[in-house]
């Protein structure tokens, strides 16, 4: 029995491993190498891709202007919806369940939908071909996730202890910065987290939000492959790239990415 | 429990997500409707054209096909991905130093762009320079994914499966770990068979999660564009161009904006209907 358990999660883990190692496979060969036919692995080593990744600007900046709007949104996302979890998980006001689901609605809208009015949009507020743009853009389904994520972290919090802080003379904004996010830290960081994680992910609104200055990642990656025939080494390597900021998050928050992704509700 | 307290004053908190959402979706939202009124001739002149272009989309073959290969899509992985994922999640250790190695294995795919998904599935099934493509083909089955409208299908689904089941896992171990020992030692007494802690215990425990689970599974795999965009492209001939893809190639490669627009109303419509329905049973779940 035990083994049998054991067996199933190795198999399902390698099952999931194995498109990630073609992937480096594939990163630390030349073209040539790839075209040439199938092997297991490189037979000539070559670290050619990941070099020129690192000195072509148009590769690189890809890097900087995805992760800075994936940073920038993660902190509007993430501040803007810490209050707004609060009255939800605390309060009754008029339409509050109307507002809770219309909120998540947002977050079920396909993006497909929103892609030319977005342009038009963000043309219109001159920030077209900007990071800020992506990252306003992106609040459109990383804010209402992060309100239904921190508010269910913080309905497990009692409300005796929000009421004695009051009786204890502390305003509102002091309760809630010096004692109300202490207790919450795991729920903030699991929310940050998936904030990250979306952002990152996402492509289609980030590309045609962008054409020149602001360019993410993604969009150079599949510009690339069409334009200049396919360099599946440059490619492969500029994928094994992207995993990486993954890979840093997601052991910031391995001991509660459970919880994470139960959304606070186990 | 005891009752929240009723405070008009909790509108103020609620006011600045409130904006944002407002002007990211409002705004848009009306514009799209707005198209899907109008007829243009030319750039700033609009002709309103009632409900024409809805009529034009639902009685369109090319949005019957769409839309059937959307459900038959999200419903073959719903059918395979929930499954699975309880199985794995059952399997998990419950303690100890591997389960964090695990948890961040298993989270991997999910933070992976989803073109660098589609791109990664383009080479691993390559028939001739890919492991799954050649290793499917060693083993004697003819596998092209860009010629056969099946292996294209199957390519597309594998990889969804590869991407998303261990969202399910992740939700299906958080319900599970939430079982005290105490109830599996009491079980263990009473002499009960696996199948009946299976039943009676772990699954009663997963059942908010796994609405949780469902509902995510619904929307994204309803809203799948960009990795079977850069897998297949939509082909062979329209073999995988599901909703959103069928969607950007009316609005944007032929700038049909009508009909792009109706579509876009239809589709956003259906999605929270059906997130409507789970979003009910959920918070029903959480009252009792």
């Amino acid at each position: 029995m035990r083994g049998a358990k054991i067996i199933v999660v190795f198999i399902y883990i390698l099952f999931l491993m194995l498109p990630i190692y073609w992937l480096l496979n594939m990163s630390f060969k030349t073209t040539n190498e790839i075209l040439g036919g199938f092997s297991w692995y490189p037979q000539q080593f070559t670290l050619d891709s990941y070099i020129t990744i690192f000195t072509d600007p148009t590769w690189y900046s890809g890097y900087i202007n995805s992760i800075s709007y994936v940073l920038m949104n993660t902190v509007i996302s993430v501040s803007l919806a810490l209050p707004a979890a609060y009255a939800f998980s605390r309060y009754r006001f008029m339409g509050d369940k109307h507002l809770f689901f219309w909120l998540l609605s947002n977050r079920m809208a396909p993006p497909a939908v929103f892609v030319l009015p977005f342009v038009e949009l963000y043309s219109a507020m001159n920030l077209f071909d900007t990071t800020l743009a992506v990252a306003l853009a992106h609040c459109l389904f990383n804010v209402p996730l992060a309100v239904w994520i921190l508010e269910g972290f913080m309905s497990g919090v009692p409300r005796e202890v929000d009421e004695t802080a009051y009786i204890d003379g502390y305003s509102f904004p002091h309760f809630f910065v010096k004692i109300f996010m202490p207790l919450i830290a795991a729920g903030i960081g699991v929310t940050a987290f998936f904030c990250f994680m979306f952002s990152w992910v996402e492509m289609l609104l980030a590309k045609n939000l962008t054409s020149v200055a602001a360019k993410p990642i993604v969009a150079v990656m599949t510009r690339t492959a069409s334009t200049a025939g396919y360099e599946l080494g440059l490619l492969a390597a500029a994928g094994a790239l992207t995993l990486i900021p993954g890979v840093i998050v997601i052991w910031f928050v391995r001991k509660h990415i459970a919880k994470g992704f139960a959304l606070g509700r186990v | 429990m005891t009752v929240k307290p009723v405070n008009q004053k909790a509108w103020l908190l609620v006011l600045p997500v409130l904006l944002i959402v407002a002007l990211n979706a409002i705004i848009p939202l009306m514009t799209v409707v707005n198209y899907s009124l109008q007829d243009t001739f030319s750039p700033g002149v609009f002709f309103y054209e009632g409900t024409k272009w809805y009529q034009d989309v639902l009685s369109s073959p090319r949005f019957h096909g769409a839309l059937g290969r959307q459900f038959l899509f999200t419903g073959i992985i719903l059918l395979i991905e929930i499954p699975l994922g309880v199985a794995v999640a059952l399997a998990m250790p419950r303690k100890g130093p591997w389960v964090s190695v695990c948890l961040v294995l298993m989270a991997l795919p999910l933070l992976i762009p989803w073109n660098v998904v589609g791109a990664m599935w383009n080479i691993f099934a390559l028939p001739d320079i890919g492991l799954l493509g050649y290793g499917l083909n060693w083993l004697g089955f003819d596998y092209n994914y860009t010629q056969q409208p099946f292996a294209a299908w199957f390519t597309v689904v594998l990889m969804d499966v590869w991407h998303w089941t261990s969202l399910v896992v992740l939700l299906a171990y958080a319900g599970l770990s939430s079982i005290p020992d105490a109830y599996y030692q009491a079980a263990k007494i009473d002499g009960a068979s696996a199948f009946a802690v299976f039943r009676y215990i772990q699954l009663p425990k997963m059942k908010r999660v796994l609405i949780i689970a469902l509902l995510l599974r619904f929307m994204d795999s309803f809203m799948i564009y960009t990795e079977p965009f850069v897998l297949t492209g939509g082909g062979p001939g329209n073999s995988t161009t599901f909703l959103s893809i069928d969607l950007v190639k009316a609005a944007i490669g032929e700038f049909n904006l009508g009909i792009a627009a109706a579509m876009s109303i239809l589709y956003f419509l259906m999605t929270l209907l059906v997130c409507w329905v789970f979003y009910t049973a959920m918070m029903r779940g959480d009252e009792s």
